[in-house]
């Protein structure tokens, strides 16, 4: 199963192993892992389940298409970075094992 | 169609004809009989059309998963054409705010104002909110009967809202007075103005004194107060009189009376349901989600209202173009496909965030995190300091069907 690891705001990590096809954010809310709130349940309407994406991933995960959904909800975001995505949009395959993401200050 | 006193509300949503349903009657909130009405159109018209109302022809989302689907579709859902509540400003009337935009000056005006409630602001805000809560709440009498309306949830979210505009302290319950002006119906017995023109003077009245604020803000280097960014903000600093009016009232309500009546209507329910309360007086790790299930459980804004661009179709009804489409935030909240034991305030449940009561996509509530920032602050200081707080009578709640609210409620500290 791919690997996924997690680092909180403050640096704690947490590395998880999430089923093919279940999303980065239902990685983080099955088993626990704080920081990520995922409020609409992966909707993608609400953007409290946003991370960073550690750049050697980005050409991998890659980033939201222009106009979508997903880039309005993170544009309202406080705390978004060019790196920004929102991780119930993120399919997890074996492509993304080892993937890293890191938790931004709060969801919002 | 109305809600006569003295009938059974179980009976009559369980008997009465499904066409001669309308929820907009403000009566349903202000006598607290909604629910089993809900119920019944959930089950049965989860996607219903009332053909005559005070307000026109509308169509009704009652279950959580279409409340979504509506939600997140907003270019066919939009906020532009008709506005937000199921009943329409009048047209010669209208204050357009960011709340009834489309994108794309929805998203650049709500730009504007967002950095207030951004995660480092209300880290730097939580020192003064507990500060004042904690007075507020050290003055409070014991043993003897009192408002809790007026002495704490209108009280702390007046200075609440003091703050965020940075306005004159003093004159701070003019304020209050502008939400009320601003959501009030003016058909209700105690409505602050009775027409819609008496309402729009008022407010003319409000954006006159907001005005010179405004403009000694506009003349000073920005600072983080709403006034200094609305007049420092690119698409904000040159709006036409109309909009200034819409987008404070817009901020004014939405700072103030979502949070004034979730802080009621959760002392209400912790009474109503007091092993719930004795669970969070002994374990005050609950804090945190009990203030997510107190905010789905009260749902401080009844519907929001949206107005379709073109046909589509919600759970297989098909609904025309240029219709009116009320969600009915309170039905969702307690739809049992979606919430287990809807109906129940269960203060550690699972996934207690997920609930309707901020709305969801692109106009979700901005002030999310700064409403239960406040409302964590005023439960971990009431925790600290008083045993179980008794509501000693039955608590008046407002006539609307869009703010879902309390006038007084007659609450006791035990001496």
């Amino acid at each position: 199963m791919p690997r996924v690891t997690y680092i909180e705001h403050n640096g704690a990590p947490h590395t998880v192993e999430v089923p093919l096809g279940l999303s980065v954010m239902r990685g983080a809310v099955d088993n626990n892992v704080p920081g990520i709130d995922a409020d609409c349940g992966g909707e993608c309407a609400c953007a409290t389940c946003h991370v960073y994406v550690e750049e050697e991933w980005l050409p991998k995960t890659g980033l939201p298409q222009p106009g979508s959904q997903e880039a309005s909800m993170l544009s309202f975001a406080a705390v978004a970075q060019p790196n920004s995505r929102l991780s119930c949009q993120i399919s997890v395959t074996d492509a993304l094992d080892g993937l890293v993401v890191r938790m931004p200050e709060g969801q919002h | 169609m109305n809600a006569p006193v003295g009938i059974d509300p179980h009976a009559d949503a369980w008997n009465r004809p499904l066409d001669s349903f309308d929820m907009s009657d403000p009566r349903y909130y202000q006598d607290d009989t909604w629910q089993p009405y809900f119920e019944r159109l959930r089950r049965e018209a989860p996607v219903h059309h009332t053909a005559d109302s005070a307000y026109g022809p509308y169509w009704s989302i009652s279950r959580y998963k279409d409340v979504m689907h509506c939600e997140v579709n907003h270019a066919v859902f939009s906020n532009e054409i008709g506005g937000i509540q199921v009943e329409d400003q009048p047209k010669d009337m209208q204050r357009p705010s960011f709340i009834r935009m489309d994108p794309p000056k929805h998203d650049e005006q709500r730009k504007v104002v967002s950095p207030i409630v951004a995660p480092a602001n209300l880290n730097n805000m939580e020192p003064l909110i507990r500060e004042r809560t904690r007075r507020v709440l050290d003055e409070l009498p014991r043993g003897e009967v009192f408002d809790w309306v007026e002495h704490v949830s209108v009280n702390l979210t007046t200075m609440m809202l003091a703050t965020l505009f940075d306005f004159p302290f003093e004159e701070r319950r003019k304020l209050t007075y502008w939400s009320d002006v601003a959501i009030a119906n003016v058909n209700a017995p105690d409505a602050p103005v009775r027409s819609e023109h008496e309402r729009f003077d008022e407010l003319k009245n409000m954006a006159e004194y907001m005005s010179r604020l405004y403009e000694e803000r506009r003349n000073q280097p920005p600072k983080f107060d709403l006034l200094s960014m609305l007049a420092h903000g690119e698409s904000t600093r040159e709006m036409p009189l109309r909009e200034f009016m819409g987008n404070l009232a817009l901020l004014i309500v939405g700072g103030n009376d979502t949070t004034r009546n979730t802080m009621t209507g959760g002392l209400l329910a912790l009474n109503e349901f007091p092993d719930e309360y004795r669970k969070l007086l002994t374990d005050h790790g609950l804090i945190e989600s009990a203030i997510s299930e107190i905010i789905r459980y009260v749902t401080p804004v009844i519907h929001m209202r949206r107005t379709t661009t073109r046909e589509t179709e919600v759970a297989g009804v098909r609904i025309p173009a240029g219709a009116k489409v009320v969600m009915w935030y309170v039905s969702g909240n307690r739809d049992e496909e979606a919430i287990e034991d809807p109906n129940r305030l269960v203060i550690d449940r699972r996934r207690p965030r997920q609930h309707l009561s901020f709305g969801f996509g692109i106009h979700r509530c901005v002030g999310n995190r700064l409403a239960e920032l406040q409302l964590r602050i005023l439960w971990e200081e009431i925790l600290e300091r008083f045993p179980m707080i008794e509501v000693v009578g039955p608590a008046r709640r407002t006539y609307s069907n869009f703010i879902h609210g309390f006038r007084s409620m007659p609450v006791r500290i035990p001496a």
